[in-house]
């Protein structure tokens, strides 16, 4: 996004200009606002002594400042940083191994050289086209790949997509095939052009591609809810997250080992505590990387 | 060296095809190795599971595996067209869809236009921020923010209706009010990241035109009417029939977090797709008629994309898939 260059009254501002400059504040601001205020309903809630949420219902303001949920959510923290660990650990090793794989294929199948691009790009787009649908799919993770209860079932179905590969191939299509051809001519092979010379040149199309892949990663709840059971001790952070919300039980088993009588245990505020710990760090880290998807999204859709 | 004079004599014998083909696989074998890793990540993911379509022409049984229950023909897909399981899901997933794209791309060209008339740099900055951040959360917390707001005992919604003198609503049971939740949720997380897409094609709009405009007396909203939006009309049209595409196939994270896929009372209005499938698999144990529901998905979902291919290629030529 070119923050010097805007189409709106760059000559003079007349009384339409100003007309049309002031609506888009207010329509901007408050879609902006309504952006925000529903994460401020959790912090608010997260916040709120039980009671107070019985009396009064959720609120943006704490009637009734209470930190109780979270002392609960803390006093036994070991699910939950087990709960960060096992998502770190996934993010991290699907991350590197998934954009490794991403950017070479990406890289090879924009070789103009390259005999069987189209045949493979098609091979891949085709997986867009047409699926064989939850169910094979579900049989082949738990039957014939017998990943049931393992994190790879949930680490390998999120490595690539074909979305990514061919934001690679965008993003590849920007190097002059000259350079690849000067550096075969002196006699480097394929794989060597692509680890010393493409990598290196193409680490913004890398940051955006692994945000996505990360991201993909950290938000990943489905195949950790279709394969992970409810014997697993860690489960991905969005998982023990729906966990928490969905089954009362789950939270008061959690907090069991704490000194809190059963029906003492906050079960409504523990929700929230346990959705501003489990999303809290991803929201204050990503104004820094958003322009990444930023440019993802523009290099991505424009060219399909 | 010696390579070269055995090509040059190859091209003159009669194996030269043969000869060719082996010679050009050779030089392209580092990259065909470099494409493995993924050949292999597509044959497992998605075309292996493609065969186990066959499922939804059987009627399975765990006891008897995929090889020995019976097969019933086209009987799962009589049975979901009688019971009218098949219409409704139909009718769901594509109204839904149609909702999605419709008022998504034309709020996120609304937002792109007036991102575009702000000057005050730090306040462009902060609402892009604050705007794109739905987007970036799990479908998980989403569905924890629809139940701060829409709980009955405890939710934002009912008590403000109650402190205005209203009753409170039942809204988990009333089937009416979840298409506009539903299409007002993913308008929430959606239109500040989709705009950018416009954002973008409205920076690559030629100032010269905008100022031309302006000498011949344009005011500000001519200047949006006559200009900015023609100029954004082929990106709304490809838009448009990229997610035609898409238009058989829901947005599961989002209805199973709003309302699971469990919830009887809701599902003249939320049943999709998606959900129909999952519940066939995690509540009900029919394989066979999930999969019949995803065969059709499949096929008519192919139909829709070659033809919004072929309309693409009509329209822009340089756009289209295939």
């Amino acid at each position: 996004m070119d923050e010097t260059n805007t189409h709106s009254g760059s000559i003079r501002t007349d009384a339409s200009g100003i007309a049309v400059r002031w609506i888009g504040t207010i329509f901007i601001s408050i879609f902006s606002i309504c952006c925000l205020l529903p994460f401020l309903l959790v912090l608010g809630t997260s916040f709120t002594s039980e009671n107070a949420i019985k009396k009064f219902g959720f609120n943006f303001w704490p009637r009734e400042f209470s930190t109780f949920a979270y002392e609960i959510v803390f006093e036994n923290p070991q699910l939950i940083i087990g709960s960060y660990v096992v998502t770190i650990l996934i993010t991290l090793v699907g991350t590197a191994l998934g954009l490794f794989i991403v950017a070479m294929t990406g890289y090879a199948l924009q070789r103009p050289d390259f005999e069987y691009r189209n045949k493979i790009s098609f091979f891949i787009y085709f997986t867009t086209l047409f699926s064989g649908g939850l169910v094979p799919f579900y049989l082949l993770i738990t039957q014939y790949l017998s990943l049931k209860d393992n994190y790879l079932a949930v680490l390998l179905p999120g490595l690539l997509s074909p979305f990514l590969i061919i934001m690679m191939k965008s993003f590849v299509r920007s190097i002059p095939h000259a350079i690849t051809e000067s550096a075969k001519i002196d006699g480097a092979g394929d794989f060597t052009i692509f680890i010393r010379l493409i990598l290196p040149m193409t680490t913004p199309a890398l940051a955006t591609i692994g945000l996505f892949i990360a991201l993909g990663y950290w938000n990943e709840w489905y195949n950790s809810m279709l394969f992970l059971s409810a014997d697993m001790k860690y489960r991905p952070l969005q998982l023990f997250l729906y966990n928490v919300i969905t089954s009362a039980d789950y939270v008061r088993n959690s907090a069991a080992s704490s000194n809190v009588a059963l029906r003492d245990v906050p079960l409504e505020s523990m929700k929230m505590a346990t959705a501003i710990v489990a999303t809290g760090p991803v929201i204050l880290f990503y104004p820094f990387v958003q322009r990444y998807f930023i440019k993802g999204i523009t290099v991505g859709a424009v060219k399909g | 060296m010696a390579t070269a004079v055995k090509s040059q004599t190859a091209a003159i014998s009669t194996a030269k095809p043969t000869r060719n083909k082996l010679k050009r696989f050779w030089n392209n074998k580092t990259l065909l190795i470099m494409c493995i890793p993924a050949i292999l990540f597509f044959i497992v993911f998605a075309y292996l599971p493609m065969p186990g379509l066959y499922l939804a022409f059987i009627n399975y049984n765990y006891s008897d595996g995929i090889f020995k229950s019976d097969f019933v023909g086209l009987k799962n897909f009589q049975f979901l067209v009688q019971t009218g399981d098949l219409w409704r899901l139909t009718f769901n997933t594509v109204a839904y869809n149609i909702a999605f794209i419709l008022l998504g791309n034309i709020l996120q060209i609304v937002v792109a236009i007036f991102l575009n008339e702000l000057r005050v740099k730090w306040f462009k900055k902060v609402s892009q921020t604050l705007m794109f951040l739905p987007h970036f959360i799990s479908a998980v917390l989403i569905g924890l923010i629809a139940y701060n707001v829409l709980s009955y005992d405890y939710g934002l919604l009912n008590s403000i209706l109650e402190s205005l003198g209203y009753d409170p609503l039942k809204t988990y049971s009333n089937p009416v009010l979840w298409p506009f939740i539903i299409i007002l949720t993913f308008l929430w997380q959606s239109t500040g990241y989709g705009s950018i897409v416009y954002f973008a094609a409205i920076m690559g709009l030629d100032n010269e035109i905008v100022e031309a405009a302006e000498i011949d007396g344009a005011n500000a909203f001519q200047r949006i009417r006559y200009i900015i939006l023609p100029w954004l009309k082929p990106t709304f049209i490809i838009l448009l029939l990229f997610s035609l595409g898409g238009i058989l196939k829901g947005n599961f994270g989002l209805f199973f977090n709003l309302v699971g896929a469990n919830n009887t009372a809701l599902y003249a209005s939320t049943d999709i797709i998606e959900t129909y499938v999952f519940r066939s698999l995690m509540t009900n144990f029919n394989f066979s008629m999930g999969s019949a529901v995803s065969l059709y998905q499949s096929v008519f979902g192919f139909i829709v994309v070659i033809t919004a291919n072929w309309l693409v290629r009509k329209t822009s030529p340089e756009n289209s898939l295939f």
